[in-house]
């Protein structure tokens, strides 16, 4: 199921401006790892590398090479469509389709991609995904509601239920946490640690305390300057990151002496 | 010792109040407002006939009188602030009127008229071999809705696939190009577009060709730059979180589009898509060069003339026949039913867009 990824040297564009430059980093299968770092340095422009969303952005382009099993995501001829697939995504702001019921938005994957399923199959789908997302106590009486009347947290839940239900291998969250409240925050992690065993998990944060409860790995970006690149600083062991990092930068950021 | 605890209390003064006019007062101030000028007209009228009183100028003046007279009150008994206030709230009022009288009026008038010849006749028979009384449009209602349906059909998908390629994939001058020229196409007088489609089809028919489709044609290019706008502004509403979201799950982008940008959207382009007919549907000028002029019932959009109720009451204004009263009872009952038509085309949109808006709410 799950898979281990391996970057080589990326560089990453938008239009002439490089954002993120010379990445390498291995994240290892059925583990969390975290990114942090001061805003606009690079996190959440390198984890939209991981699945080509990156691309979406008008102008954005890739060097460098992003490997997932030793399949290179960037070589010729790679469909972004299969890469999604494979690679799921949670975004910032909880955003469930506001034309869907719960159901049908944690059957989206299914659905929009015009799979034909029998309704006792989706019916266990819908009831697996959600359960895997702690959800399914919440709304499993409210199925047919739309998804955009649940709270803030139990929205982010439903958009994890979402991404897991089309059975990903590699899982990418993008600040999951940072529009929630803090039990619906350990809602998230208590469900981060239950999904590790089944999916690499790679997420970015402002909390480092959250990076230190959820994550094996950490990896700190840094930028020099406005208008000069990210790049990613120290890669190690959370532990040893949030205790004696090798790099004076990482020790003063977690230590909050600036950023 | 409490009876003078009493007294300070009610010798002290809130610092928080100031002086205000009662809740009544505007309307009490503009009724007499009316009643003093009106006065003052019949004093000027008297021992004329009472038909020559000036209504129109009492109500007008009444209400200038009514503007002045509340800020000055206002200003007085309460302060700048409020006296200001009063005004611009008057003068906003004011205008709403002022904007609903021509409505109410236009709609007062053609179904006064209108409601003569709004008879089972009148939707019964067309106008072939009548002169004089009687005849009907219902060949001018078939027209209506056959070329209108033409033109939707036409313009819809155009105009949609053009808005979803200038939203979705329109990228540097072609794009650009694109919406300078369905901006230059808005401004086309609709007469220009009746020649457009008239000389296109004399070009494969040759010379005095008319038919409904042609019509439709005409209509199409009056109304695809409308269907274009209204469903670009729409689709960009969509939130590009909701597209991130669905190409994250692995969805091929037409999809995305098909699935989640559409159905998201599609109240507001179901709107758009009706104030486009609305603004066809009365056109009078280039049907009458591409669908023609006639007096019986023809439903084939590909073979002879067509009339539809605007080219009716035009025709019936312009050529009344041997009986002037009636031609003109029968225009007004067409504009009457055209009116219906697109309040109906109205209503159904709504409901469309309602069924299909994003539910909110739990």
């Amino acid at each position: 199921m799950s898979k281990r990824i391996q970057v080589n040297d990326l560089n990453v564009f938008y239009s002439q401006f490089k954002a993120v430059e010379g990445v390498n980093m291995v994240i290892e299968p059925r583990s969390v790892t975290a990114f942090i770092g001061p805003s606009g340095c690079g996190k959440s422009t390198f984890l939209r590398t991981l699945n080509r969303m990156h691309e979406v952005i008008p102008g954005a382009r890739v060097e460098g090479e992003v490997l997932v099993d030793g399949n290179d995501l960037y070589g010729p001829g790679v469909d972004p469509v299969l890469v999604r697939r494979q690679v799921g995504m949670v975004f910032q702001r909880p955003n469930p389709f506001p034309t869907m019921s719960i159901r049908d938005n944690v059957l989206a994957g299914v659905k929009l991609n015009n799979r034909r399923q029998s309704k006792s199959e989706q019916d266990d789908l819908v009831e697996k995904s959600l359960r895997g997302a702690n959800l399914w106590n919440e709304v499993k009486d409210r199925l047919n509601l739309p998804g955009s009347g649940l709270s803030g947290g139990q929205q982010q839940r439903l958009c994890i239920a979402r991404a897991i239900a089309v059975s990903p291998d590699v899982l990418l969250m993008d600040e999951p946490c940072s529009a929630l409240d803090p039990i619906s925050t350990l809602a998230i992690e208590d469900l981060i640690e239950e999904l590790k065993t089944e999916y690499t998990i790679v997420i970015v944060t402002h909390n480092m305390q959250q990076a230190s409860r959820v994550s094996e790995k950490t990896a700190f970006f840094n930028i020099a300057g406005t208008g000069q690149p990210g790049k990613l600083i120290e890669y190690a062991d959370t532990a040893k990151i949030f205790s004696n990092p090798d790099v004076q930068a990482t020790e003063d950021y977690v230590s909050g002496r600036f950023g | 010792m409490t009876a003078t605890t009493a007294a300070a209390a009610s010798a002290r003064v809130n610092p928080l109040t100031t002086g205000q006019l009662p809740a009544w007062s505007p309307w009490a101030i503009l009724l007499g407002s009316w009643v003093l000028v009106g006065g003052v007209f019949a004093l000027m009228n008297t021992g004329g006939d009472p038909a020559d009183f000036n209504i129109a100028a009492t109500l007008f003046l009444g209400t200038v009188l009514f503007v002045v007279l509340l800020t000055v009150f206002s200003s007085v008994a309460e302060n700048r602030r409020r006296a200001v206030d009063r005004l611009v709230t008057s003068l906003v009022s004011s205008a709403f009127v002022i904007v609903l009288i021509p409505l109410v009026s236009l709609l007062y008038t053609v179904v006064v008229n209108g409601l003569d010849r709004f008879d089972a006749e009148f939707f019964s028979s067309s106008m072939r071999n009548i002169v004089g009384e009687g005849g009907g449009a219902v060949h001018a209602i078939w027209g209506t809705l056959l070329i209108t349906l033409g033109a939707a059909v036409i313009s819809v998908p155009i105009g949609l696939m053009t808005a979803i390629y200038l939203v979705e994939y329109g990228r540097g001058k072609l794009a650009k190009a694109i919406t300078f020229l369905v901006d230059v196409m808005t401004g086309i007088p609709s007469i220009v577009a009746g020649l457009f489609a008239a000389a296109v089809f004399v070009i494969f028919f040759g010379p005095g060709t008319y038919m409904g489709i042609a019509g439709s044609v005409a209509l199409s290019v009056l109304m695809i730059p409308v269907v274009v706008r209204s469903s670009e502004e729409m689709l960009r509403l969509v939130p590009n979180e909701l597209r991130e979201a669905s190409y994250a799950l692995g969805v091929p982008k037409w999809l995305t589009i098909m699935k989640v940008v559409m159905p998201t959207s599609i109240a507001g382009i179901t709107t758009g898509v009706t104030l486009a007919i609305s603004r066809v549907i009365g056109e009078t000028a280039p049907l009458v060069l591409t669908a023609g002029i006639t007096a019986s019932l023809n439903t084939n959009l590909f073979s002879g003339p067509m009339t539809t109720l605007p080219v009716l009451v035009f025709s019936q204004y312009r050529s009344p026949g041997i009986d002037p009263t009636e031609a003109l009872d029968r225009a007004w009952a067409g504009a009457l039913t055209l009116i219906l038509i697109v309040m109906a085309l109205n209503l159904v949109a709504r409901l469309v867009a309602k069924i299909f808006a994003p539910k909110l709410g739990r």
